[in-house]
């Protein structure tokens, strides 16, 4: 993985120094909140709910043992002994003090770690298929061209001051396992009928109040110009996104009111122009970074197949397991949603031992998922007993990838200043009741997403299940979407009606279920079943 | 009742307006009535909250119960992580939040 | 159509990064200066358009781009704009301009600063001193970072 140069982490160094400063100058009544409050969300801080919060990044959601265990330090140092990781691959804290904060940066920054541009109206993490370099049908490992573009976007000075948030995802293949199309910028790193590689760029897409799937705008990018087009594509929103309400201001409204041809047409004229300014790093630079995406030293000769004696074992094989480019090899998943648990939430007991299990496992290498998951890439087949064995130890072995247990909350009301609803809760009743019906793994894929807010943080419009948390009158209620689909069939869920209190809900996830149970035909999933079979079906069985 | 809620700048602790001060404790804290809009501004000028404002409660027998359950999530903590709870949450007990 | 004084009056240049002399010249807004072939000084708003000044910039000496609001970032991309179109004039940020955007905005081409609120100076300086490089090519003569890796 990427490691920083003297260049990269002088700049770290210094940003660290300017927030020091910053935060002095807020606490010294130098600047006002108002004037404070947009330097410290580009630097990952919020004023949440219980306390600060704050978002470390994790580019494109790959780190190394020694940053896993320098996270797991942070949590106990700093905070209260638990990290949450999120939607966007990054890591959240819930109790930062300010006057502490550029301490933990300065802790960060020694481990090439930062929360630079975590939040705030400007280019955001940059993330990734969590499967980059193991996965079989990728055209090439997406991530150096996402650290093409990471620095690209740091601290860049056109940029910091967008009608919006923006977020950007590379992926390089067909199967879409970053929800790329839900993205502000989606690329796709394709080859074309010359065997050249280049990137399809998809702009404006993202949930939220209003979503919506990004347009195709430009088939094709060559490498080169990838940077540089980007570039065109931020300039044009910039300038002409919407800054007079702030629920019409991300880049997906721009697209969708100017029509994507207008939109692509102006990039193009854009890009035109800026061809000629010299803002494309050389194709050196480019190489230098692949240099540090190499494949590692995979062994020769190994086994193949596992020892599946132990059922329990074997599940977490079927369920958690992904098929690796390399004979020998899988990428194991480890689930951070245990029965009941908390989605996404990690102790620091817990991160220091996967920490450990990448190091010893993984080549050194563990990736966060969007799902808020961890992978294991590189895990040699021989070896995943032990894996499993420690992990299971651990509370991490429970077999549920991609199943109606592996659900994606967000931190909702418990946590988030912006909720009308919980999430938590929610999420560990619907875990406990297909726990205990038992129907957990007769139902196969099934991505549950719940958002305790019209935000989307936890990604519902793209649920097959999607929950949605509002305040009606006073008390939380929840909605129910079905058939949405962040992968490359892509496609934004529906609400069935009229919504749920808590207990509601659950019976709620469980009457679809066992509706699809039912009607399932040959091998499909849930969506497909819905997808097939439609809306009424299920609206009958819910409403009556 | 009109109560003020706000962050400590420095630690970002959730505090209420008590009369004199700023309170992790809810339980303690007063109606600001016609006097929020002018206590807010003073205290935040001086630096001694942040991001205050003011909300609706009802004061009952254990103390004033915040009109939004998000206010009152505020109050307590995590429904979730019962072991981060604030001290008033041995007071008010978590049946208060829903 | 009255031109409106939007000149230096009102806007002090409290840091200034050119050798000429400062102009003491009135700022129309654009529709103005499109009126008029005697003008040589514009504000720019965010809502404006750049690129309509472009076939004027060699008749220009001054460019005020208004900052109502820090938080709307549409003056980076017209002061970036005009400089990669070659214009030379002065650049001049004013309105609610604040320490911690100086560093962007000097990549973004401005070489003046007529803030609302005086600037602490200390505090200005440390600002534009701190980052010893960067990462993008931009509107000023920094060198990106994969420039001085690769040389």
């Amino acid at each position: 993985m990427y490691q920083y140069d003297k260049y990269d982490q002088a700049m770290v160094d210094a940003r660290v120094e300017e927030f020091r400063d910053q935060a002095r100058r807020r606490l010294e009544g130098k600047l006002t909140e108002d004037q404070f409050k947009p330097l410290r969300l580009q630097n990952g801080l919020y004023l949440q709910l219980h306390a600060y919060m704050l978002r470390v990044a994790i580019p494109y959601g790959t780190l190394n043992s020694m940053q896993m265990h320098a996270l797991a330090d942070i949590a106990d140092k700093y905070d209260r002994g638990y990290g949450h990781f999120t939607t966007r691959q990054n890591i959240q804290y819930n109790w930062i003090k300010l006057e502490e904060a550029a301490d933990l940066l300065a802790d960060l920054a020694k481990v090439e770690m930062h929360a630079i541009q975590t939040s705030g109206n400007c280019i955001r993490n940059i993330s990734s298929d969590q499967y980059a370099g193991a996965a079989a049908d990728e055209v090439v490992d997406p991530r150096p061209y996402a650290e093409l573009l990471r620095q690209w976007s740091s601290f860049h000075p056109e940029f910091a001051a967008l009608p919006r948030k923006f977020k950007i995802c590379v992926i390089a293949s067909e199967k879409d396992r970053a929800a790329m199309r839900l993205h502000d910028i989606g690329i796709n790193i394709v080859k074309n009928d010359e065997g050249t590689l280049g990137a399809a760029l998809y702009v404006g897409g993202g949930m939220g109040r209003t979503p919506m799937i990004a347009p195709c705008i430009r088939e094709f990018v060559p490498l080169d110009q990838m940077v540089t087009y980007s570039e065109a594509c931020l300039r044009v929103y910039n300038r002409h996104g919407r800054r007079d309400n702030k629920y019409k201001a991300r880049i997906k409204i721009l697209v969708h009111e100017m029509g994507a041809e207008e939109y692509a047409r102006q990039v193009e004229e854009e890009f035109a122009h800026l061809l000629e300014q010299g803002v494309e790093p050389p194709a050196a630079e480019l190489d230098r970074i692949r240099s540090f995406f190499q494949p590692p030293e995979f062994a020769v000769g190994l086994k193949e197949k596992a020892d599946r004696s132990d059922p329990d074992f074997a599940l977490w094989i079927d369920r958690n397991c992904s098929p690796h480019k390399v004979p020998g090899y899988v990428s194991a998943a480890i689930s951070l949603k245990p029965v009941g648990g908390i989605p996404g939430d990690a102790t620091a007991e817990q991160m220091h031992l996967m920490a450990e299990l990448a190091k010893e496992y993984s080549f050194d290498e563990c990736r966060v998922t969007h799902a808020q998951n961890i992978i294991l890439p590189h895990v040699e087949v021989e070896r995943l007993y032990e894996l499993w064995q420690k992990l299971d130890e651990a509370g991490l072995g429970t077999a549920n990838l991609d199943q109606v247990g592996d659900i994606i909350a967000c931190p909702g009301l418990d946590y988030c200043s912006l909720a009308n609803a919980r999430s938590i809760p929610v999420s560990q009743k619907i875990s406990e009741r297909f726990a205990e019906n038992g129907k957990g793994e007769l139902l196969g894929e099934l991505k549950l997403k719940i958002s305790g807010c019209i935000n989307a943080c936890g990604h519902h419009h793209a649920g097959h299940i999607g929950i949605l948390g509002v305040d009606r009158k006073g008390t939380e209620n929840y909605q129910l979407l079905l058939g949405g689909s962040e992968a490359e069939d892509v496609s934004l869920a529906k609400i069935t009606g009229p919504g749920f209190n808590e207990a509601g809900i659950v019976d709620a996830v469980e009457t679809v279920a066992d509706l699809y149970l039912a009607q399932r035909q040959d091998g499909e999933r849930f969506l497909d079943t819905y997808r097939r079979i439609g809306m009424d079906a299920f609206k009958e069985a819910l409403y009556g | 009742m009109k109560i003020l809620t706000g962050n400590d700048l420095k630690s970002g602790a959730v505090v209420w307006w008590d009369g004199q001060g700023w309170s992790i404790h809810i339980t303690e804290a007063v109606d600001a009535g016609d006097e929020a809009e002018n206590i807010i501004a003073v205290e935040s000028a001086a630096r001694r909250v942040n991001a205050a404002y003011a909300i609706d409660a009802e004061q009952t027998a254990d103390g004033p119960r915040p009109a939004h359950i998000k206010d009152r999530v505020r109050a307590l903590g995590p429904t979730v992580r019962p072991d981060l709870a604030v001290p008033a949450v041995e007071t008010v007990g978590w049946d208060w939040v829903i | 159509m009255a031109d409106v004084d939007l000149g230096t009056g009102r806007d002090d240049v409290q840091l200034r990064f050119r050798d000429d002399e400062q102009a003491d010249v009135a700022a129309v807004t654009v529709d103005s200066f499109l009126d008029q072939s005697d003008a040589d000084a514009v504000r720019i708003e965010p809502g404006d358009n750049a690129r309509d000044l472009l076939p004027h910039l060699s008749r220009l000496r001054l460019v005020e781009v208004n900052f109502p609001s820090h938080t709307d970032g549409r003056g980076f991309s017209s002061a970036r704009l005009l400089r990669e179109h070659g214009y030379t004039g002065e650049l001049r940020a004013v309105g609610d301009v604040l320490v911690d955007q100086l560093r962007y905005m000097r990549r973004c081409g401005f070489d003046a600063f007529a803030p609302e609120q005086w600037l602490d100076e200390a505090d200005a300086k440390a600002a534009l001193e701190r980052f010893p490089h960067v990462y993008q090519a931009a509107a000023d003569e920094d060198v990106p970072i994969w420039s001085l890796r690769h040389g």
